[in-house]
């Protein structure tokens, strides 16, 4: 659904992501591994328009989004849970929720009640102020508010920082049902374990370039990828 | 069951603004017009109305400005040289040899009652539009800019406004460095008999009709999904771009509207205090509006409106007897002629300022409005909303 081909990204000087190429198949669960300074969150914030490529193409369902503002991807179906939650902290759950959806026009009373089965702790604390949430309700909040836009693809930047393992397995668990229920997810973790678990799909990423790909369970056995990401 | 109660809420809030309204009627046409409350009723609701437009930036969009005189100072010339009656335009530009702008448009709409108030509205709303045209214009490279050098480039702004409107060359137009006066004010507004004679006094409500209907558009717009995407730029940039929301293009927008409206609000300061001089425009009028704002509340429309009057009260009215010797309170009389004498009144209030901000450190409201405070705590609230 998604394909990234020969994408750079520079600062300034600085090249964070040195021409990687990957696609994320519909309906798929894929996640994208690595060390800090890798260049994951920039490749994300690439996709999500924040950043404009200087080089590469990025393409959604065969159409061409390189360097697309980012509400105009937004539209197409693309979003983006920023890492460490970025929610609206003296805005209200519901507040909050309604933002996600703000370039839809049609009612939004039937997502409301989806997001709030979803995360029925979010329904509880609809009137309370994002800011007074704690870190995995906070967690919870993003993600329903990024799909309180409809998306096509979610994607997620490091959705267990910070969070203590429990709760980043009941963010897991999210991010399963989710799926389920056909939204496409691109996933970046450095959690490389819980992450390659519910992968379809991995890439792994060093300083800019992509060096390993395959299925979740697959990369898991790896060797090199052991050593490096899993500890063992 | 929400939309009821918001419903509701609109209906009561209507009612009480219809009230304040017919209060202020009927003040003006029991007590003396002299009374000092007439002057800070008009000035508290013109600085009302700028204050509020000043918070829709500072408050809701987490836009620091200190530019304001400079859109107010743009308000009120286009509404001073578009208004002046065409008989007067010779005295008021005497040094110019007349007026460049022959035209005065309350005599557009054919004078009169109709053309008054027809012209008026038309000046009023061309004030507004050459502000945010202006806005427009700088906000183009200014709005790149962040927090405090945002607040440095419109005060810059501000200052240039100022000293273009008193050159020379522009004589003709703006009058130089001298005021133009004579155009129609508050006073205008006072229905008359034949006679001359005043039959009902309207030169107070006229600030305050123009006021509630500024500032509820402001409200409206803070409710829509515009204010949402507002308060969102405000509390997290990053956020608020990733969920699609168009930073430049909203930025742009806030801070027109908000000029819009000090602009406005310039325009009836003119006419409060019968004559415009860019010379009273200095960012001392700009900082007495962000001090309003911080203390009513950042980020409350209401307690913009509370500080303003509390403010013009306190600064024109109740202190006013500091600065003469002897000091009167009630019956007493305590004479210290080195003590009391001009000037200190404004020491006392800015001690008083000082505690003020020492002790409602969020303002007086926080980021609460007024009907807030009768609402029954959240946590009942939160129930209702589960059911």
């Amino acid at each position: 659904m998604l394909k990234i081909s020969d994408l750079k990204v520079r600062y300034g000087g600085i090249e964070a992501v040195k021409g990687i190429s990957l696609e994320v198949p519909e309906g798929q669960i894929v996640t994208l591994i690595g060390a800090n300074g890798a260049g994951k969150s920039t490749t994300l914030r690439t996709i999500a328009g924040l950043v404009k490529p200087a080089e590469g193409r990025i393409q959604l369902k065969g159409e061409d989004i390189t360097g697309l503002a980012p509400d105009k991807i937004v539209t197409q179906g693309i979003t983006l849970v920023p890492e460490g939650r970025h929610v609206f902290p003296d805005m209200t759950v519901l507040e909050n929720l309604k933002i996600g959806a703000y370039l839809r026009k049609d009612s939004l009373e039937e997502d409301l009640k989806w997001i709030y089965d979803l995360f029925p702790r979010l329904k509880e604390r609809s009137w309370q102020a994002a800011g007074t949430l704690s870190g995995g309700e906070q967690q919870m909040l993003a993600v329903g508010r990024a799909l309180m836009s409809h998306p096509k693809i979610m994607m997620m930047d490091e959705p267990s920082l910070g969070l203590a393992p429990i709760v980043v397995k009941g963010i897991f668990d999210i991010i399963r049902e989710v799926n389920r229920q056909g939204v496409t997810i691109l996933l970046i973790e450095q959690n490389a374990n819980m992450a390659l678990k519910v992968a379809d799909l991995a890439y792994v990423m060093e300083t800019g370039h992509i060096t390993l790909s395959g299925p979740g369970q697959e990369l898991m056995k790896d060797e090199a990828v052991k050593k490096a990401y899993l500890g063992k | 069951m929400k939309q009821n109660k918001s419903k509701k809420g609109l209906v009561i809030a209507l009612i009480a603004i219809a009230a304040l309204l017919a209060v202020v009627i009927v003040l003006e046409n029991t007590l003396k017009p002299t009374s000092m409350l007439f002057t800070v009723l008009k000035k508290g609701a013109v600085y009302s109305l700028v204050a509020v437009s000043l918070n829709l930036l500072n408050g809701f969009t987490g836009l620091f400005s200190l530019g304001q005189a400079g859109f107010m100072l743009l308000g009120a010339y286009t509404y001073a040289i578009l208004t002046v009656p065409t008989a007067s335009r010779d005295t008021v530009y005497y040094l110019y040899g007349g007026s460049a702008v022959n035209f005065s448009l309350p005599e557009l709409f054919g004078g009169g009652a109709a053309g008054l108030i027809v012209g008026v509205t038309l000046g009023l709303i061309l004030a507004g539009l050459a502000a945010a045209f202006f806005a427009w214009l700088i906000g183009l490279p200014v709005l790149r800019l962040k927090s405090d050098y945002l607040a440095i480039a419109t005060l810059g702004f501000a200052e240039i406004i100022r000293a273009v409107f008193q050159w020379d060359k522009l004589g003709p137009v703006t009058n130089g460095a001298n005021m133009i006066k004579s155009f129609p004010t508050f006073t205008d507004f006072n229905i008359k008999d034949a006679g001359g004679q005043v039959v009902l006094r309207l030169s107070t409500f006229f600030p305050f009709l123009v006021a509630v209907i500024c500032i509820g558009i402001i409200v409206l717009l803070i409710h829509s999904s515009y204010g949402r995407a507002f308060k969102a730029i405000r509390e997290d940039e990053i956020a608020a771009e990733a969920m699609g929301i168009d930073l430049a293009r909203h930025k742009m927008l806030s801070f027109c509207i908000s000029a819009f409206f000090s602009g406005v609000g310039g325009a009836l300061l003119a006419m409060y205090s019968n004559q415009v001089q860019a010379k009273l425009f200095t960012s001392a009028l700009s900082y007495e509006l962000l001090l309003i704002v911080v203390i009513g509340g950042i980020g409350s429309v209401t307690g913009s409106c509370l500080a303003s009057f509390l403010y013009i009260a306190a600064s024109e009215w109740w202190l006013r007897g500091l600065d003469e010797d002897p000091f009167v309170i009630g019956n007493i009389a305590i004479s210290a002629p080195g003590f009391f004498r001009t000037g200190l009144r404004m020491v006392v209030f800015s001690v008083i300022i000082m505690v003020v901000v020492l002790f409602f450190r969020r303002g007086i409201m926080g980021d609460k409005e007024l009907p807030n405070l009768f609402k029954p705590r959240k946590k009942s609230k939160q129930k209702e909303a589960a059911k």
